[in-house]
């Protein structure tokens, strides 16, 4: 039996992604204070998780309605299309950063230093660097979402096809692939070693997952989700994750923790997104669906459209959050490391991805009016922005 | 004609050594013991011995002719040599550069039987971070590793990353330096906090570690301030050891 693509307008999408994406900013300017505010500190997950989630989610939306629509050949051609623009996007990312590093680091010759000097080998090679960087194998620090999510596009056509016929059993192969490439150890491979920072076989469950609740998961979920006792366990396991990772920074408190549990549960990997990670996500999830219902009066406040705004437009603002980052970190290094400069980057930055996702949208609207009353191909971005 | 230059720097350095402690001084606050040293302190109890190991990276090294005398291990050994003069002091440095904790973690049981030591210097994070290894990979090396060297006579002392602000953007440290201070507190190791003692100092004007240069001289001086602090460490924690009613000191 085919599956009904849900319709509909779920800002609660937007407003997460938005609230992602700034703390993917705030969180890739090295040491600075705001940091302390963000998820990761305060559970096993963090952003990464809520922005592939839902990118997975919009992705099946969007496509999965082109697919019933159009067929599968239109939905595929759409996909990699998304695919090729967001790897134009990584690129154009990329030659920012290098001249970046390239800018900062003019004559950092220094003894001391000959050990750190070599993570910047890829500026004395830069024909093999550039051909490693087109390929997503070489992926500087804090580079490695968007290829991450170009490798989950390319894969989704025949996935996003499987899962309009047999959405559980879709969901069950990614969860067997997950499984395989965490006992396996299996991962892409990275320059000039070693495997993705995301693991793609691994993250791609949280993605699978996102799509497979975006074709009507959660209605089939609903009563589960629901239910006093999930509500429960998913708050007790927040409590929990919060409790463990206070140990992380308070480490006195870790002898509390028995010896045989830690050898059980540490380590918590990013790489190979770990269980318990995604466990945390999904009781934040559940909590979060809970307390914010779909037709919660506050998503059409004026002081959460801003947020919302930037998840309309996730790809331009998270190119813009990263570049914002390197040039906040840029200003941390060479001008003040002081906390108030940092404070007021964090905010001018956030400050400035409110702007911009304004300013798409009214390009966006201005670009609307301008094509007239034409049959309107479409639009991808109808349920949480874009996919 | 580098000859020439190299003794002259060694001259410099030397002259420097006369006020390392005043110089450093200002950081001294930075280090502080948080455990006890029982093999060290048996070792010397039972022979007069200390054999210490320096296990680490490029960063335990200096380049150049007199670069292994200016290096921070060389300058540890002088220093303790005069800090515990009636024991038999000896330093061996087993730096390499391009090695990952795991790297070294497979050479230590080689360097436990031929070396000995009561103590191990481990210095590392700086070449997983630039790797990627995984914050959480590099910590479960330490932790294996650090219960393997203790149960095979050593103890050990961590030390950090080096507080290097040209390459911060490049280089994601923290998760690393947490993973060892994590480690440190798990297993009652001493942490020689490098990264924050040189921030301090690069803060205070201290030394200059913006400015680019190809001279030795204000890296010689960095690490014979590290040798000497890394010294008062292992001696503040030896006479922890000799007075057990003393507690290590509560950070």
């Amino acid at each position: 039996m085919p599956i009904v693509v849900p319709t509909g307008r779920d800002l609660r999408l937007d407003l997460f992604r938005g609230l992602a994406l700034w703390l993917i900013f705030v969180d890739h300017i090295p040491s600075n204070i705001v940091n302390w505010l963000t998820i990761r500190n305060y559970g096993f997950s963090d952003a990464a998780e809520i922005f592939v989630f839902i990118s997975g989610y919009t992705a099946a939306f969007v496509y999965g309605r082109t697919m019933e629509q159009r067929g599968v050949v239109v939905a595929s051609a759409r996909i990699l299309k998304r695919a090729w623009t967001v790897y134009i996007a990584h690129v154009f990312i990329f030659v920012i950063f290098m001249a970046e590093i390239a800018y900062l680091t003019r004559g950092i010759d220094n003894p001391l230093y000959n050990e750190e000097m070599g993570a910047l080998d890829f500026l004395k090679e830069p024909g093999e660097t550039l051909i490693q960087a087109l390929l997503l194998k070489f992926k500087p620090t804090f580079m490695d979402v968007l290829p991450l999510y170009i490798v989950l596009l390319l894969a989704f056509p025949p996935v996003l096809w499987l899962m309009m016929r047999a959405p559980t059993v879709t969901l069950a192969a990614s969860a067997i692939l997950y499984a395989l490439s965490w006992n396996l150890s299996w991962n892409l491979p990275s320059y000039p070693s070693g495997g993705w920072f995301f693991n793609p076989l691994c993250w791609q469950l949280i993605f699978v997952f996102g799509a497979w609740c975006g074709l009507g998961g959660v209605t089939r979920l609903g009563p589960i989700v629901r239910s006093r006792w999930v509500l429960g366990i998913a708050a007790a396991y927040l409590l929990f994750s919060f409790l463990i990772v206070m140990t992380w920074y308070f480490p006195r408190l870790a002898v509390y923790i028995p010896k045989w549990f830690q050898d059980w549960m540490y380590p918590i990997d990013k790489t190979n997104m770990d269980i318990l990670r995604f466990a945390h996500f999904v009781a934040l999830a559940v909590v979060t669906v809970r307390f914010i219902p779909a037709d919660w009066p506050g998503l059409k406040s004026r002081w959460l459209k801003p947020m919302i705004l930037c998840g309309q437009h996730s790809l331009e603002i998270f190119c813009l959050g990263i570049f914002l980052s390197f040039l906040g970190h840029f200003v941390t290094s060479e001008i003040s490391r002081s906390m108030a400069v940092q404070v007021v980057i964090s905010l001018l930055g956030i400050l400035i991805m409110i702007a911009v996702a304004w300013l798409l949208t009214w390009y966006k609207t201005v670009e609307g009016k301008g094509s007239g009353k034409q049959s309107k191909p479409p639009r991808s971005d109808l349920a949480g922005g874009e996919a | 004609m580098k000859l020439a230059a190299g003794l002259a720097l060694g001259i410099l350095a030397y002259a420097g050594t006369a006020n390392a402690d005043q110089v450093c001084g200002v950081a001294a606050h930075l280090v502080h013991v948080d455990a006890a040293l029982p093999h060290a302190a048996e070792s010397i109890a039972k022979s007069k011995k200390l054999n210490v190991v320096v296990a680490g990276t490029t960063s335990s090294t200096l380049p150049g002719a007199n670069g292994e005398a200016l290096a921070y291990p060389a300058r540890l050994e002088v220093a303790l040599r005069r800090k515990l003069p009636d024991v038999a002091v000896k330093v061996i440095s087993v730096a390499k550069p391009r090695q990952t904790a795991a790297d070294m973690a497979e050479g230590f049981p080689k360097i436990l039987r031929d070396e000995k030591p009561a103590l191990v210097i481990w210095q590392t994070g700086t070449y997983d971070a630039m790797r990627g290894v995984g914050a959480e990979s590099f910590q479960a090396t330490l932790e294996a590793a650090v219960d393997r060297l203790q149960s095979g006579g050593a103890d050990v002392i961590f030390m950090n990353m080096q507080y290097s602000p040209r390459t911060e953007a490049v280089i994601s440290v923290t998760p690393y330096a947490d993973a060892i201070r994590w480690v440190g507190l798990e297993h009652a190791v001493n942490v020689f906090d490098r990264q924050a003692i040189m921030r301090h100092w690069s803060e205070l004007g201290t030394f200059d570690l913006m400015t680019a240069t190809k001279s030795l001289d204000t890296a010689a001086k960095v690490h014979d301030c590290i040798g000497t602090m890394l010294a008062d460490l292992i001696a503040e924690a030896l006479s922890h050891n000799a007075d057990p009613a003393k507690e290590p000191a509560k950070q």
